[in-house]
């Protein structure tokens, strides 16, 4: 009897010991998560850098730089989401020569965990795209853009969730209107849907269903348009939604010098950030997240 | 379940109370955001390679590099779109080829015959150099994905496209249509193919893809009665008409004459 007694007392100061280790560790240096969002857009195909006569690129991007950059910001925090809003293909002979093969696999390299679709990404076809997913070891994501009678149905997801230290995170694409833009033989039998609906959807599956701490939208919508202000673009969407914590945009070429704030529906700020193109540039987010209701109570400081 | 009857009291109360303290204080897990920081980061020169990365792309690049640098004809002088008020050099020798190439095409897939091209003088981005003729110049002077496209065209708005050269002032490309500018300023002596143009007859005029959908403000095609896509891409176009000739043939002559 006392050899048993002996077990039982072990077993039971073990389990003893992991709930007191699960329960400070939970008290103490978790109250404070910090996660770092990297994101590029419109990169097309450019992967050496710009020539040193270049009028107004010159010495600027390359993907062997950007990779050293995103490696040393992975040094300084391991809790990087690196995304990409669209526009991957075409603007140089890598593209014409190679079809996309060397922009995915310089990205699985990277590895970036999800990016979305440009209307550019389908400039060999739909079929074009499909081939080369083999290359990506890197989700695609696009909510809008109804692939079910096309050979992306089940490749790409209307929405993906990380869960990076503890935090869970929704990412969800949008795509622009393929009328007009894009050859229909090339997009075939994708559908388009209106990108607002379908964000105001997409937030509230992540908040309120799947309870999301944060909720990133990438999208290929565009900026800003100032002549159609009812044209969807990422102010239009930041205005007319809730429960999105950041759009990444593209598209519209545009150099934000830092993201740009903006009110939604509830009167809350979203974040929007665009960083022009051809991998001049990398964005950074940092969001810092509390369990502790005091300092959440207080709102939040953002700091551009 | 662990069986505690054993143990003292105390170890019972020290489970108690971390049994309490994780419903209360660490029950609620639901995170918030207490602050955000963004920034754009410039990737220059200043920024270190990662060789794993530069050693990857290398054979790509090598690859490319030859394949752009090999010799396909020879150009007899400097095309450039800069040297001309109605017409320039370069802009016939593209419109020519553009006429040339699509013609076979056209000719196999609809068995009839391109009447004229027009191409836009904007959509020249480069020179291509006296010597030596590469497809890194095509890639220099087409850097856009324009295909070639073929709209049916009324006599009629032959004329409105006529009209539309005359007040742009600009020396758009042409290929198969020749007229002149009266000293008044208006058109005569309209000639397709040599021959004068007719109101009811349907012209085949090839262009790209973006003048095809109305850039330029190039309002005609939209009232095209037919439009067939040859795909068949611009740069492609030149490319192929490269390594078909050794000398590039350049036709100075002019398409439009200013009286």
């Amino acid at each position: 009897m006392k050899r048993r007694d002996f077990i039982k007392n072990t077993a039971a100061s073990s389990a003893l010991l992991g709930i007191a280790g699960f329960s400070l560790s939970s008290f103490t240096s978790s109250d404070l998560k910090h996660i770092t969002i990297l994101h590029t857009n419109d990169v097309h195909s450019y992967i050496d850098p710009f020539p040193a006569d270049h009028p107004r690129n010159a010495n600027m991007g390359g993907v062997a730089r950007r990779a050293a950059l995103i490696e040393s910001i992975r040094k300084e925090n391991k809790n990087v989401l690196l995304l990409d809003a669209g526009d991957i293909f075409q603007g140089t002979p890598y593209f014409n020569y190679y079809g996309g093969e060397l922009e995915f696999k310089l990205m699985s390299m990277m590895k970036y965990d999800v990016s979305t679709l440009g209307n550019h990404d389908f400039d060999n076809g739909i079929d074009g795209f499909y081939s080369q997913l083999p290359n990506a070891k890197f989700e695609f994501v696009s909510a809008n853009y109804d692939f079910k009678n096309t050979v992306l149905d089940s490749h790409v997801k209307p929405y993906t969730i990380k869960h990076v230290d503890g935090i869970k995170v929704g990412i969800f694409g949008l795509g622009i209107e393929l009328d007009g833009l894009v050859d229909k033989k090339n997009y075939k039998e994708t559908v388009y849907n209106n990108p607002i609906e379908v964000a105001t959807d997409m937030a509230r599956v992540l908040k309120t269903e799947q309870k999301c701490d944060l909720v990133i939208c990438l999208s290929h919508l565009g900026f800003k348009y100032k002549d159609e202000p009812n044209k969807p673009s990422d102010i239009f969407l930041a205005q007319k939604t809730k429960d999105i914590d950041l759009i990444i945009g593209g598209h519209t070429h545009t150099f934000l010098d830092k993201p740009v704030i903006e009110k939604n529906l509830e009167g809350k700020e979203v974040l929007i950030n665009q960083v022009g193109c051809y991998g001049l540039n990398l964005g950074r987010i940092d969001f810092y997240l509390t369990n502790d209701k005091q300092v959440a109570s207080q709102g939040k400081s953002i700091i551009v | 379940m662990v069986n505690l009857k054993n143990y003292s009291i105390v170890l019972k109360h020290f489970v108690l109370l971390l049994t309490f303290l994780l419903l209360t204080s660490c029950g609620n897990n639901k995170y918030s955001v207490s602050k955000i920081e963004g920034k754009k980061i410039g990737i220059t020169n200043n920024q270190s390679e990662v060789t794993e990365i530069e050693n990857y792309i290398k054979p790509y690049r090598d690859h490319i590099d030859k394949d752009l640098s090999t010799t396909l004809a020879y150009s007899p002088e400097v095309l450039d779109k800069s040297k001309g008020e109605w017409q320039t050099n370069i802009g016939n020798f593209l419109a020519d080829v553009t006429f040339e190439k699509c013609n076979v095409v056209f000719q196999s897939r609809e068995k009839k015959s391109l009447d004229m091209c027009i191409l836009n003088h904007g959509g020249i981005r480069s020179i291509i150099p006296k010597g030596n003729v590469t497809a890194r110049n095509a890639y220099e002077v087409m850097p856009f994905e324009n295909s070639a496209t073929v709209i049916a065209l009324k006599g009629e708005q032959i004329l409105e496209m006529v009209n539309y050269l005359i007040s742009e002032k600009k020396p758009h490309p042409l290929s198969g249509i020749q007229f002149t500018i009266g000293s008044n300023g208006v058109a005569k002596d309209i000639l397709i193919q040599g021959k004068p143009l007719e109101n009811n007859t349907i012209y085949q005029v090839v262009t790209n893809d973006y003048l095809a959908n109305g850039g330029d403000n190039m309002t005609f095609f939209k009232k095209g009665i037919k439009r067939t896509d040859l795909d068949y891409k611009l740069r492609n176009i030149l490319i192929d008409y490269f390594k078909d000739v050794d000398t590039l043939k350049i036709n100075s002559n002019k398409r439009i004459i200013k009286e």
